[in-house]
This record gives structure tokens, sequence and C-alpha cells, in this order.
């Protein structure tokens, strides 16, 4: 078994939360793990990504080649097709579809959901809206995790389990809550992936 | 998880490494992509149960030169920075293998290479070269732990600072750890020779010969070391040298089929001479492959460059700038490209920017006002922190960052050339890491300049460590000697801007010595110290 995701979105966002959910779930599976993460000058509002590698076997490289990530996990719509190249041509494209306009020159929003949906296999999902209407406004990145989990050959309640860990500080209250977005996030891209059929 | 497998950035394995390997000090100024290394330190539990000293210093050469006074005394030691830092620090350093250590002496620093955070990519092998020292470099977060065990042990046995280069790559990627059994740590035994720290000419003559005789024995220990491996390959037309983690792309490309060719995995230097030999002699043509600069291709290939069987970044087989990744092995090593996708019209890049409400905003309008708009743009030096984010549009308001404290003495030799108005900003603790000095040739001239400290009492750039200059500026300054009079405070926010302007206006309109020092805490630092004190309540 051999995993690449890339996880994009903007400096301040939260992706190493959605990191850290998967890398616990595949560390508990006993499988291996490298992350490359942004650090410094990027973390101020500019773009970052985290290179997310999981395999059963010995892991070279802490980047993943161009051309053959299995995922792009985006939190910001533009944010998602900057790493097209590192998609394989069977990969999944899951972005988030609200844009994070801290830029003057941010293109259309039409153009961009245009782009994504352009992409074979790819889940565009409001995740921002679903996190809301969960009582969760901050639970976007965990609707994320939702939406992707459905392709990724990890065991959901190796990802429940997860979000039980990185929460557990934060009471009992927010696991739940965050389970429940975790659950909406799937649910769309289940029904997402039935309409595109 | 296992007990004894822990999931570390490359850095964290450093400090984890170094607290197992017995380490009893941590010297360090914060600098991506090295500052993870202090920051584990300085959270963990078992540093604070073995009372490991573990506390930011000034700037990266107070930082060398504590952790040598800590060898000095006997005990194992680590300064940490990024590269750069490394030229701040590089009298320390390279004088240090005269001195040679005493406690196990490592000085660890993290390269950028395509400068993701920093100004340049200089590669720190040349300084581990040139001071004559041994070298460690890791190519995966395992070696990272590990070579801290090595590094103190080849450090004491040869009496020998020892460098440990990482780059951004290793530093800061995520991977499984397993520890060893921690070892105790040393207790004070000073130097037999209490001379050996006395560089006079007469010592430093002899010392400079022990160095140059132990050359031998550090390149005999990278031959020996179970970091460089020689892994014979029946396709013999090529020969690959792949250096710390650069061996990690190569075998990304072999990793289903193995590597075919003779391959000399590089990670401990002096480079080991018997294996390049053997390497040239049952191979047609060479790769060298190294995150960085060309430092062992260059060697390969000597002055007059003739042995055109070596290739590289010099060659033109790898481009010559950059970090590397696994796709431009690829090609290097002759294979096609993986089809992927384009990155599709309009997608825009998204530089950092300065946060909302960021005390720097005001700054830089109140002097965009009071200078660049009463006597045009170039008049502003500036430095690296946050604030230098103030080059960018919308602000438009810097004309230089180059190093760490060099705003205000270019801001001087500008105004010694007669340029007025000569304004110089510069952050809280870069000011203390390296603009005191600075100011004080400014004030022993009264050069006619304005000095804009800006104070959010931390050093935020680098993710919010504490700053040195914390509630000390205004002393520091008057100690100086700048004119308690012409150092003026405020509170900078979009309402104090008028008040900003004018003090700006009268301050340049004295012959002397200027400094302003706009006061508020950084946004990001304010938000995790609230959330903090909340959590701490509940
Ligand atoms: C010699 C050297 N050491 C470290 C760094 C990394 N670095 C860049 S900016 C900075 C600190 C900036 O702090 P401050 O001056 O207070 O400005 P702020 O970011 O807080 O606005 C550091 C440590 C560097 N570029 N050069
Ligand atoms: S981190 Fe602090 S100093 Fe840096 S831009 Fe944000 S608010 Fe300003």
């Amino acid at each position: 078994m051999r995993l690449d995701i890339i996880l994009a979105g903007v400096g301040g966002q939260g992706i190493l939360s959605i990191a850290t959910v998967l890398g616990y779930a595949a560390l508990e599976s006993r499988l291996q793990l490298k992350q490359a993460e942004v650090h410094g000058m990027s973390q101020r509002g500019g773009e970052v990504q985290s290179h997310l590698r999981i395999s059963d076997r010995p892991i070279y490289s802490d980047l993943i080649p161009a051309g053959s990530a299995d995922m792009i996990l985006s939190v910001e719509p533009m944010e998602s097709l900057r790493y097209l190249p590192f998609l394989s041509p069977e990969g999944w494209l899951v972005t988030n579809t609200t844009p994070f306009r801290n830029i003057d020159n941010y293109p259309e929003l039409d153009h961009v959901i245009g782009e994504v949906k352009q992409v074979p296999h790819h889940v565009a999902i409001d995740a921002d809206a679903i996190a809301r209407e969960h009582n969760n406004a901050r639970g976007m990145n965990m609707v994320m995790v939702g939406a992707a989990s459905l392709f990724l050959p990890l065991e959901l309640e190796r990802l429940k389990e997860g979000i039980g860990y990185i929460f557990a500080r934060k009471g009992k209250d927010v696991v739940e809550r965050n389970l429940a977005t975790l659950e909406a996030g799937r649910s769309f891209a289940e029904e997402y992936r039935a309409a595109a059929r | 998880m296992k007990n004894n497998t822990l999931l570390l950035l490359g850095d964290e394995a450093v400090a984890q490494g170094a607290l197992d390997a017995g380490i009893s000090g941590f010297y360090a100024y914060p600098g991506t992509p090295s500052t993870e290394i202090m920051e584990y330190a300085l959270n963990s539990q078992q540093a604070a149960e073995g009372n490991v000293h573990r506390m930011w210093s000034a700037n990266e050469k107070t930082a060398v030169e504590a952790a040598l006074g800590m060898s000095y005394a006997g005990k194992r030691t680590m300064a940490m920075m990024k590269h750069v830092g490394l030229n701040v620090a590089a009298d320390a350093f390279v004088n240090s293998a005269l001195t040679g250590a005493n406690g196990g002496l490592i000085v660890t620093v993290a390269d950028d290479p395509s400068m993701h955070s920093s100004q340049n990519e200089q590669d720190s092998r040349f300084f581990g070269k040139f001071a004559m020292i041994p070298m460690l470099e890791p190519s995966n977060q395992q070696e990272a732990y590990e070579m801290c065990f090595s590094a103190f042990e080849l450090s004491e046995r040869h009496e020998t600072p020892v460098l440990l280069r990482l780059t951004t790559r290793i530093a800061h990627s995520r991977a499984g750890i397993t520890r060893r059994e921690p070892l105790p740590q040393h207790g004070i035994t000073l130097p037999q020779d209490k001379r050996q720290f006395v560089l006079l000419p007469a010592i430093a003559r002899k010392r400079y010969k022990v160095l140059l005789s132990r050359q031998e024995a550090f390149e005999q220990e990278a031959l020996d070391s179970p970091f460089n491996r020689y892994f014979d390959g029946d396709d013999k037309r090529l020969g690959i040298i792949a250096c710390g983690i650069a061996y990690n792309y190569v075998m990304e490309n072999y990793q289903d089929s193995g590597c075919p060719h003779p391959l000399l995995k590089l990670s401990q230097y002096p480079v080991p001479r018997k294996l390049i030999e053997r390497l040239v002699g049952e191979c047609d043509r060479i790769l060298v492959v190294e995150d960085g600069m060309p430092v062992v291709e260059e060697m390969l290939r000597g002055l007059l460059d003739r042995d055109l069987r070596v290739q590289g970044r010099i060659s033109g087989e790898l481009p010559r700038d950059g970090e590397l990744n696994p796709a431009l092995l690829r090609k290097a090593l002759g294979f096609e490209a993986q089809p992927g996708g384009t990155v599709p019209d309009g997608i825009v890049p998204r530089p950092p920017a300065l946060c909302a409400g960021c005390s720097h905003i005001d700054s830089m309008n109140a002097i965009n006002e009071a200078v660049r708009d009463v006597y045009g743009d170039g008049h502003v030096f500036s430095d690296i922190g946050c604030y230098t984010l103030g080059a960018l549009p919308p602000y438009n308001s810097i004309n230089s960052c180059v190093d760490m404290g060099a705003s205000i003495t270019m801001a001087k030799g500008a105004a010694d050339a007669g340029l007025y108005p000569s304004a110089a900003i510069i952050g809280d603790s870069t000011f203390t890491h390296s603009g005191m000095t600075a100011l004080l040739d400014a004030v022993v001239e009264n050069t006619n300049m304005l000095v804009c400290i800006l104070d959010n009492s931390t050093t935020a750039m680098t993710g919010g460590q504490d700053s040195h200059a914390h509630g000390r500026l205004v002393q520091i300054c008057e100690g100086l000697g700048v004119h308690p009079e012409h150092i003026r405070t405020l509170r900078p926010t979009p309402k104090t801007h008028d008040e900003f302007v004018e003090i700006i206006k009268e301050e340049l309109a004295y012959e002397g010595v200027s400094v302003i020092i706009p006061q508020r805490e950084c946004v990001q630092t304010k938000t995790r110290r609230t959330k903090l004190a909340k959590q701490g309540a509940q």
C-alpha cells in the first residue's frame, strides 16, 4: 500500500490538523509515514502545502514526485489547482469551494471552480457551509477529512480515533461535534460521487 | 504508538537525539529551518528533568561561544542556527576548530536550498571544509537522531567540533524515530592542556598543526562511518554519489527495482577518497547529487575541469540552483517524466503578507507619509523580520534587506555619503542580534540619521520566540549614548498615525541620531498568549 497526498491551503488555515488526523490513522494501522511541512515565511498568509506519504514499505523521498499524488486535498479552491502537476492521472482532487481572498488579484471564483470540475476525479465541497450547518464553524478541516476519507485506503474508525486524539484536550463535546462534521463531509462526497456517475 | 517510537520533524529528531546522547546545553538563535530544534528542547520534559540549559541566545555568535564554553567545561553541547547564522558565528566557529573541543561539541546548521525563507542558499559544507572539521549530513530523520550520538563521540574522540548539516526538507519533514537508551550527562572536567584555548599566535600555530595532523584521522572516520555506504551495482556505465538527503531522491526512482548502478551514499565528511576512487575506477560516468551547492562535484572536477565524466549541477544534468526533488532526479537518471497536470491560467501567486492588525502596518504607513511622500523613494534601509514584507505592495516602504543589523549601518554609510534623510527600520530582536553595535557607531559620530526600532515584543518572523530586547530598548539606547530627548516611544495604531508622522518629522529635523520606538505586541503572539491564559484559567 502506498498513498501520497498533497495537502494545500493558505498559511493560517490549519492544514496540519488534517495531516495529524491522517497521520494518526496511518500509524495506528502500522504504516510508515513521512510528512513534509511548510514552516516559516509562507505561514504569514502565503500558499502552504504539505506532502503526506503513507506506505507499508520504507519511504525514501520526503517530497511526492510530480505526477504521482493519489490525492490533492485542499481547504481552498485556487490553492487546489496550484498543485495539479503533482496529481497522477488517476488521482482525486478534493477541495473546499470557499475562497480565501487575501490578495487583490484573486481570480473569478467561477473560473476557479470551473477548472476544478475539469479534473476527471474531483469533489468540490463547500466545507465552510457544512461546518456551519453542524454548529462547528471551525470544523471545516474535518469536513475535508470526511470527504477525502471516501477515497483513502484508511479505515474510517482509525480516522475517528485520530479526531478523538487531537481534540481530546478540548473535551467530549468538541470531539463529538467534529466526528459529526467528519460524517457530514463523507456523506456529501458519497452523494457527489453518485451524482457524477 | 510504540513507546520508543516518536513521530518527529528532522529538527525535533536532532533535539531528541542530543537529549538522549546526554547533552547538557543547547544554544541557538532562531532561524528557519532550524528553529524547531530549540523549541523542542524548550518543551521537553526530559530536558527539564535533566536541567539541560536551553535558552535563546542574542545571536549565533554568542550561541557558538557559549557552547564552546560548555564544551571547555567538559559537557556535551550544541549550537543551532540557520545557514546565514553561521556567517555571523563564523569567527567563533572557525577558531573553535583550532582550540578544539573538550566535551562533545556539535554545531547544527540548517541550510535552505531554494530560499524558502532565506536571503541566499549558501551551503554550510563549505564552512565545514574551511574550518577543516568533520561533518555529518543525514539522509533521513532517523539518521539525524543517530548522528547526535555519533557526532558527540567523534567530537570527543578527536577533540574537535563537529558540523551537523541539515536542509529544509529534512528539518521540516516528520517521520517515525526509534529511540535509543538515553545516556547520562557528563560531569565537569576541564581540558588537560590549560593553554589549548589560548589562541596567541605561538599557541595558535601549534594548534593549527594539531588540526592539520588530524585530517587523516577525520577522513578515516568517514571511511569507516556507518553513514557512508558503498552499494555495488551491475550497470557500471553510471556511478552515483548521493550526498545527504539527495540519496532519497535517487532511491525514490529505484524503489521497486533497486539501483542498478554502483552508488555511494555520502553522509559523513571529509570526503573519503578511497570510496570515491573505487567508484571512479569502476564506472564510466559519475553523477554527483547534492542538495545545495555543487561542493563535492566541484572537488571531483578540479580547477581545470577536464574530466567530463563527472556530472551534476555544474554540467547541467541537474539545475545549478534550487532544491532537488524526485522529478529532477528522474530526468537526470534518464527516465521519462511522469505525466501530470498543468497549472491552469489565472492561478496567481499568494505571497506572504503582514497579518491584519499588525503594528508594522502602522509603522509603514507613518514612514511612508513622513519620508517617502516628502523626500521621494529611496531613503529607508531595512532589515530582516516580518516588517521586511513592507517591501511589497501596498506599502513599498523599504529599500534594503541584506543581513541582520545592516539597516542601521547602511543608513549610517548613506548618511556619511550625504543622503538626507537616511532612515533605518529594524525589529526589536534583530536590534539586539546585531543592531546595537551598529547604533554605537552612529552615536560615536552623531550621524544625522533616524532609527526606528519596531518593538512587537517578540521574534515574530520565526514564530514568536522571546526577544532579548523585551522591556530593555530605551535603556539600551540610552546606554549606547543616544540623547534621551531623541529616544521617542509610542503605541502605533491607526489612531496614532498623525502623532507618529509628527514624531518622525520632528526627529528628521534634529541633526544627529534619533531613535523612535513604536511599541505594540505582535497580533499572533498576543492571541496565543490570551488563549494559553484562558486555558490556564479553566
Ligand atoms: C543571521 C540570521 N539569523 C537568523 C535569521 C532568521 N530571522 C529572520 S527575521 C528574524 C527575527 C526577526 O525578529 P524581529 O527583528 O524582532 O522582527 P519581527 O519579525 O518580530 O517583526 C530571524 C530570527 C536570519 N535571517 N539571519
Ligand atoms: S506575525 Fe506578528 S509581527 Fe508578523 S506580520 Fe503577523 S502580527 Fe505582524
